[in-house]
């Protein structure tokens, strides 16, 4: 989130688009009623109707799939009705900036495209450049080739009826939609986008994303209170987890992993070091070294040194241009590429696309460690429905862990909270923390390096790993405060005109102390200043005051970065520090300082040539994007249909599919686009009863009452014209698998019409597997594809087609 | 000493239908879970039954200009004044409690089914293997300690909150001026008013199994003029039984029968 779970009362206007927030964020909507108590109006698209749009102020049905040409519309109608917040868009976005004049968008295709690789050239993608080196811009927006005016001809082309047609949305919704949103675009209102994995999981995710906060600068609701851009993410800690580097690309607080042809420090920092010649843009991103060879000092302590590097050598490296995400990894299972894998705290025989393709996969390990409070779908993988156990070579070992209420540490809510817990209750019998698992297991094979050495020996013995207590367990005091950093020599600091001595081992305040010559350490630099140098555990505070009246509550827990509650703050004030919307004061510069929350760094506001700074100091221009080069499908997002749709063409180019997501090619990965056979729309989704692939939710019988089995949701008219009567056993089944459920038949779901005739849409719940309840279901993922987001590999979970069948 | 009057507001326009409720009520009553089977709905167990005393029912309605909504309508025990289920209850275990609720002594429950058939909600349930009746009772051990009912607690978004009986019927119909037209007041205005109350976004007829008018039985209130103080003096349980069922023999089923097939998990 860009914001926080309390703001949300804030709002003017909610849109609730790829996300089912009353069913699977609960505590969520508990602010979304508070803001409709204060007159907000809610707004839920989606393809279904769901327990969240029953609360809403209105449902607007849309095939799945479809979001980016529904919001594309909305860019459409937002520009043409000079609906924009001018003033914002002019100052704090790259809408003025020139765009190379070799950059060019035909047919669905941005210039530099490799159709063999599937990849861009992304070279013409810049900026016009002055002699400074400084992009030229145009405040008036009118030159032709500054960024708004490629943004509105490229929008132009999402007319009302092409968007209708493509999202089968009516007309008369979409503009009671745009009308309503855009209102926003007033200074003293505020509209906020709340999103899940109805956005994530499609090959268009993150552009589904972007094309939102394309709107949301439009029209000014960055960084305000009420705004933003909020990612509604679940109990598993998604936040926390994606903060400290669950996914392949990062390293903790999302500094990049090292790729193989960056075989130095100096080439991996310039690589990764972005610089700006715009003297008022504070290119906070030019501290990169100072996080990351804290990082390494973390991670190698007295062993990195400036003459190895810090030990960057040491670090693993991407092999240039391979991806290594989960769908990665299966596919190279499944050819019997990867020998062995631990499984800690996830059920992927349930939860990754293409069941089929995943259990296969799983067959051809040598060894499978898992770790889980429950047995699960994947640990029990080798006596599963229709494997023969005898055939199985696999060793499999399941390790029982601590559950999440047995251990003490930190948990992130999706505001950047990082709160502080204690530990309730004993873990029964064997079970131990994950973080205990890891711990022994890293002390056994450091010591079996130790005796016997092997390939990178150097990487394994070099790490520091001193988070034990004198037990030997776990201290997770310890690991916190290393996340926090340390000094790592006595250094002497110049702090706002004051000399400060701080001391080796000490803790460091703020990543804006870290530095890249070794005398600090940091295990996560947005999370530096979380443990106080004076030894308080800032996550662990509980102070309820509220001096903006704003619900920032600034002495609960710790929000990363520096305890700011709404990111990009700075921007809810106009160039002068004057707060755009004086009822919801969220920051204001008394013309020596700022006052509110934590403001996006000190310096006084853009007005001041000499010392005034952008406010998006994490951009490097210091200006949001409107025109975002970062990402892999092209500057603007454009609608693609997902790989399995109901259409041959695209309405909108040539381009039927996202040009740059990869195409998985095993014998297992069959695809069935505007197929016969398979002719129905297909989404997945959580439901509130369950959890994830329900591996510990199916156990507790008061939630498997409620929700005992797995359903298809299919609307009256379908299940007319199929004959099948609510509540009766039906198939599901796609190119790649079939699904055995009990079929609901709803209003819930209605037809849309799409390019002239009539698609159905059905969904299913993602919850559930073999193994428990006995008699109930198996995984919902033998229907899906193993395709991902060309920027994440998350994978298109949410739209892929169908046949129903009674049984 | 006579204590607060409480009543339970249930504000069906602010329901998520999360069930938050249904499972804390199970928790803090220790109540098993049956092993049921999906019948086409979200709803379920598909009814109350003795281990379940409160069930969010879940109904897609269309509205006389066919809109769409899709109704959630937490159901359990509506804790009346003129408590039918009271009145019937030959053995006194049915009581009123110094809050205005309606708990029940199990204890003495002789497992007649008298009111099953007098409760005009249709709220006890009766469980063959203990012979003996079960509902809600508001969390009585709870509220006796200062303590929201377990139900109250769990709701995230507020929906279901109590107070002193004055101030939620007035924080009712403050709730429904807000609301648009169709939304109103339910539980004051019979049974000498109810001590749960719902604010309802549609007309009650709309709702299922939700009377719009209850009342207590006419056989009920002969029964208790005529014949109830007589078998608490000394006309003995059997034979007065045996009159209330001559009685009361009415157009409500008893439920054991459908919940035949199920057992504990």
């Amino acid at each position: 989130m860009t914001n926080h779970y309390i703001d949300l009362k804030n709002s003017d206007v909610i849109l609730i688009m790829g996300s089912n927030a009353a069913e699977n964020h609960p505590i969520a909507f508990k602010w979304i009623m508070r803001a409709k108590d204060a007159g907000a109006r809610v707004i839920h698209v989606d393809p279904r109707y769901t327990r969240t749009s029953a609360r809403c102020d209105y449902h607007v049905p849309i095939r799945s799939g479809t979001d980016i040409a529904f919001l594309g519309g909305m860019i459409n109608y937002i520009i043409e009705g000079n609906k924009f917040f001018r003033d914002y868009v002019v100052n704090y976005t790259n809408a003025s900036f020139l765009v190379n004049p070799d950059f060019s968008f035909k047919d669905g295709l941005f210039s530099g495209y490799d159709a063999k690789k599937r990849t861009y050239n992304k070279d013409t993608w810049t900026f016009q450049k002055d002699e400074n080196g400084v992009p030229l811009k145009d405040p008036t927006l009118k030159h032709p080739q500054c960024v708004f005016q490629l943004l509105k001809r490229h929008y132009s082309r999402y007319t009302l009826d092409k968007v209708s047609s493509i999202t089968g949305v009516s007309k008369e919704n979409l503009l009671k939609v745009y009308e309503e949103y855009s209102a926003t675009g007033a200074p003293d209102k505020a509209g906020t986008e709340c999103y899940a994995l109805g956005w994530t999981h499609h090959t268009s995710g993150s552009q589904n994303i972007r094309t939102m906060a394309i709107i949301q600068l439009l029209l000014g609701n960055m960084g305000i209170a009420g705004g933003g851009i909020n990612a509604l993410r679940g109990e598993p800690n998604v936040q926390g987890s994606t903060d400290h580097c669950i996914l392949y690309g990062n390293l903790p607080g999302y500094l990049k992993m090292p790729n193989a042809s960056l075989a130095k420090l100096e080439e991996y920092l310039k690589k990764n070091t972005p610089t700006s010649n715009d003297p008022q843009s504070a290119n906070y991103y030019q501290n990169y070294p100072n996080f990351f060879v804290s990082w390494l000092k973390s991670l190698y302590g007295d062993a990195a040194t400036p003459e190895n590097g810090f030990g960057y050598s040491w670090l693993p490296k991407l092999d240039d241009g391979k991806h290594y995400s989960q769908l990665h990894l299966f596919d190279r299972m499944y050819e019997g590429g990867i020998k062995g894998l631990f499984a800690h705290g996830t059920d992927p025989a349930v939860s990754s696309p293409n069941t089929n393709k995943t259990r296969k996969a799983l067959e051809k390990l040598d060894w499978l460690v898992c770790a889980n409070i429950f047995d699960n779908e994947t640990a029990s993988f080798w006596f599963g429905p229709g494997v023969d156990p005898k055939q199985i070579k696999t060793e499999v070992f399941l390790l029982p862990a601590a559950a999440t209420m047995e251990k003490e540490g930190s948990q992130s809510n999706s505001g950047r909270w990082v709160q502080w817990k204690y530990k309730a209750a004993t873990p029964p019998g064997d079970a131990i923390s994950c973080g205990d698992i890891q711990i022994r297991m890293m002390d056994a094979i450091k010591a079996l390096y130790a005796k016997e050495g092997g390939p990178n020996a150097e990487s394994i013995l070099n790490l520091k790993w001193d988070y034990k207590d004198r037990q030997g367990n776990m201290d997770v005091l310890k690991v916190a405060k290393q996340i926090n950093g340390h000094w790592e020599a006595d250094v002497e600091v110049v702090d706002a005109g004051e000399k400060k001595l701080f001391k080796k081992g000490g803790l460091v305040p703020t990543f804006g102390m870290l530095r890249s010559d070794g005398s600090t350490s940091c295990g996560n630099w947005i999370m530096s200043g979380s443990f106080g140098a004076d030894g308080e555990n800032k996550m662990a505070r509980r102070g309820k005051d509220d001096p903006t009246g704003l619900g920032l509550y600034p002495n609960w827990s710790f929000a990363w970065p520096v305890n700011r509650r709404i990111i990009y703050n700075r921007a809810s004030c106009d160039i002068y520090g004057r707060p755009y919307n004086p009822k919801r004061k969220l920051l204001e510069w008394t013309g020596e300082k700022w006052v509110g929350d934590v403001p996006d760094g000190p310096w006084p506001p853009m007005a001041d040539k000499e010392k005034g700074k952008y406010p998006f100091i994490m951009k490097s221009d210091g200006v949001a994007s409107l025109f975002g080069p970062a990402m892999a499908e092209g500057p603007f997002p454009e609608h693609y249909e997902p790989l399995e749709g109901p259409l041959a063409k695209n309405p909108l180019s040539s381009q039927l599919i996202n040009p740059t997501i990869e195409i998985f090619s095993s014998d297992l990965d069959q695809v069935a686009n505007a197929s016969e056979k398979f002719p129905y729309v297909c989404t997945t989704y959580s439901c509130t009863e369950h959890w994830c692939s329900g591996a510990l939710t199916r156990w507790q019988a008061w939630l498997l009452e409620m929700q005992p089995e797995l359903y298809v949701e299919i609307g009256e008219e379908l299940a007319r014209e199929l004959e099948i009567a609510n509540g009766s056993k039906v198939k599901v089944s796609s190119a790649r698998g079939e699904a055995k459920c009990i079929a609901m038949v709803t209003k819930r779901f209605r037809p849309f019409t799409i390019e002239g005739r009539t698609v159905h849409q059905v969904g299913l719940p993602f919850n559930y597997g073999w193994l428990y309840p006995e008699d109930g279901s198996d995984s919902t993922n033998f229907l899906t594809p193993s395709v991902g987001d060309a920027n994440t590999f998350c994978p298109e979970y949410k739209a892929f087609m169908v046949n129903v069948t009674r049984i | 000493m006579k204590k607060t009057e409480y009543i339970k507001l249930i504000d069906t326009t602010r329901c998520t239908a999360c069930r938050g409720c249904q499972v804390a009520c199970k928790q803090w009553n220790e109540m098993p879970a049956s092993r049921t089977r999906n019948f086409g709905s979200y709803q379920n167990p598909p009814d109350l039954q003795w281990n379940t005393w409160t069930l969010i029912r879940f109904q897609e309605y269309a509205d006389k200009n066919g809109d769409f909504k899709w109704l959630f309508r937490k159901d359990g025990c509506m804790h009346c004044t003129e408590a039918a289920c009271i009145k019937v209850c030959p053995s006194g275990a049915l009581y009123h409690t110094d809050y205005g609720t309606v708990a029940l002594n199990r204890s003495a429950c002789i497992g007649c089914k008298a009111c099953v058939s007098a409760c005009p909600f249709d709220i006890p349930r009766y469980n063959q293997a203990t012979d003996k009746i079960y509902k809600c009772d508001l969390c009585y051990t709870r509220l006796h300690e200062g303590q929201k009912p377990a139900c109250v607690l769990s709701c995230p978004t507020g929906a279901i909150t109590i107070g002193e009986k004055k101030a939620m019927i007035e924080a009712a119909y403050n709730r429904v001026d807000k609301l648009d037209g169709k939304a109103t007041v339910y539980g004051d205005k019979f049974v000498g008013g109810t001590h749960v109350m719902y604010i309802l976004s549609e007309n009650p007829a709309a709702y299922d199994k939700l009377p719009s008018n209850p009342k207590v039985p006419a056989s009920v209130i002969l029964w208790k003029n005529l014949f109830k103080p007589f078998t608490l003096i000394g006309m003995g349980a059997v034979a007065g039984m045996a009159a209330l069922h001559y009685l009361i023999k009415g157009p409500h089923e008893v439920h054991e029968k459908k919940e035949g097939g199920e057992h504990d998990v």
